[in-house]
């Protein structure tokens, strides 16, 4: 059956953002609220171009401003519909206190977000610091490493997002340029079979329920603030559980499984590289590039940072030498960055010490080729034989001193 | 009223009965009490139409007196009072008043 699937799925050539659209119009949302912004832009043009075509039933918001997109997301939401929509970098900043509500009112909005840096200095080019920046709204954030993951993740998302357990927003980010504005190879499954893996959205509770009124997002004092604030904390973890279910079961119709983390040549592995989103890539060859010459190296890629898989972190970590953890984003007068400090936690709370060294790399679209991977595993060869890291712990990959 | 736990509450911030607020005693914040003297009182009712808490209780076309447990004692029934029968006590005071 499954097998049937995967021969039926087309090969297609798109630019990441264009696959975003396309996984967007086989979902055939009720409503995408969203305002173009570089390197988002072809994500909206291109789904627009759907909608005028009528090959959609969405109802599109061309609206004011990336604030006024989320506020129609979470109107369209509480009404009871499949609300979209897709930002990147100074959009997602200007939405932020609507992530909150769309969180708290636990509204499974679906969004694509193309990672880009926040200014200044003025730049539109890829880093992870818009949705690090948002990593504590309560919304999920997974993150794809090449073209076809864009699309695969974007279609698991409404899944994950309206799971009576989760019901919350969850972003699904891409590199901006580096796979939203590069042809990739992207098996495109037959629309039914989407259309019938994310089903008919049944809300919990609907606005338009006439019969039955309803209010939302009523005041809380101090007496039910806290409590409500609970129930999220408590949804989100749930999707700890979730996403790996929901990737086992999108496996089943596309042939590609996906749980919270990713591990590369990883079981007997000394030194490990641990990193999110498309910078994997360059680290893989640069792991294959070590074993050739004898060194024991990993990866681990993390897909989903909220919530934060600690178990399988430290699974996937714990016996192993060294582990250099990668960042790309910029956060400043941190004790390290935002993988670096909750991996971190995740050992200590277990009880467990690991050498383990911090690089913030890549900013405001600086590539990071292999070359610069061997480098550090290298290092990691290093403290592995000494068992001694020297400081400074936080690092920032080739940058001129 | 018990409070809820968080398990207990609804998923998101849903109320679903409507006109559920007379559940929620905001007479707590009360720092002032109206009083009335009904001796002067005419049952003109303009309390009863200036009272943005409908908190002023009338039968058979009668004011009968206030609703404490939603009263605010924001004090406009005894500014809008015609008659000045109605007087703002400190409710520290009208409680121990209560309590002799």
């Amino acid at each position: 059956m499954a097998e049937v699937m995967v021969r039926k799925a087309e090969v297609k050539a798109l630019e990441g953002d264009k696959a975003v659209a396309e996984a967007m119009r086989q979902i055939n949302p009720d409503v995408v609220a969203a305002y173009p912004v570089t390197p988002q832009t072809e994500i909206v043009m291109e789904f627009s171009q759907f909608v005028a075509e009528g090959l959609v039933d969405t109802e599109f918001i061309p609206v004011e401003s990336e604030f006024a997109a989320m506020s129609s997301c979470v109107g369209a939401s509480c009404a009871g519909a499949r609300a979209m929509s897709a930002t990147c970098g100074p959009g997602l900043e200007l939405m932020w206190e609507n992530l909150w509500v769309a969180s708290g009112l636990r509204c499974p909005i679906v969004m694509a977000v193309v990672n880009r840096s926040h200014a200044a200095p003025l730049n539109i080019l890829t880093d992870q610091t818009d949705m690090m920046g948002s990593r504590d709204t309560g919304w999920i954030e997974i993150y794809a490493e090449n073209h076809q993951e864009v699309y695969d993740n974007f279609i698991q998302a409404v899944r994950i997002a309206e799971h009576p357990d989760v019901l919350l927003p969850i972003m699904c980010g891409h590199a901006g340029f580096v796979l939203g504005h590069t042809l990739g190879r992207v098996e495109v499954l037959p629309d039914e079979v989407v259309r019938n893996f994310v089903g008919e959205y049944k809300p919990l509770y609907s606005l338009l329920d006439i019969d039955q009124p309803k209010t939302f997002g009523a005041y809380d004092h101090w007496d039910y603030f806290f409590e409500h604030r609970r129930q999220v904390f408590e949804a989100i973890n749930n999707a700890l559980r979730v996403i790996p279910e929901i990737g086992q079961e999108y496996g089943k119709i596309s042939g590609r499984y996906y749980g919270l983390v990713e591990p590369y040549r990883l079981d007997d592995a000394d030194v490990v590289i641990m990193i999110i989103g498309s910078g994997a890539g360059a680290c893989r060859e640069a792991v294959d590039e070590m074993r050739e010459k004898g060194t024991k190296a990993g990866m681990l890629k993390v897909r989903c940072f909220r919530p934060f898989p600690a178990e399988e972190v430290v699974k996937a970590l714990k016996d192993k030498k060294a582990v250099a953890v990668m960042d790309r984003c910029a956060c400043f007068g941190a004790e390290g960055s935002p993988l670096f400090i909750e991996t971190c936690a995740a050992f200590f709370n277990r009880g467990l010490r690991m050498k383990l060294i911090n690089y913030f790399y890549g900013l405001g679209g600086r590539d990071t080729i292999p070359s610069e991977f061997c480098d550090i595993f290298y290092e990691l060869s290093q403290i592995a034989e000494t068992g001694e890291i020297k400081p400074p712990f936080v690092r920032y990959l080739a940058v001129r001193e | 009223m018990r409070l809820k736990s968080w398990k207990e509450l609804e998923t998101g911030v849903v109320i679903l009965e409507p006109g559920n607020s007379v559940l929620y005693r905001t007479g707590t914040w009360r720092t002032f009490r109206p009083i009335i003297d009904m001796e002067k009182c005419t049952h003109c009712m303009f309390c009863w139409l200036y009272c943005p808490d409908g908190s002023i209780l009338v039968k058979d076309s009668k004011v009968i007196g206030i609703d404490y447990e939603h009263c605010k004692g924001c004090g406009i029934c005894a500014r809008e009072c015609p008659k000045k029968a109605v007087t703002m006590v400190e409710e520290v005071k009208a409680r121990m008043e209560e309590a002799k």
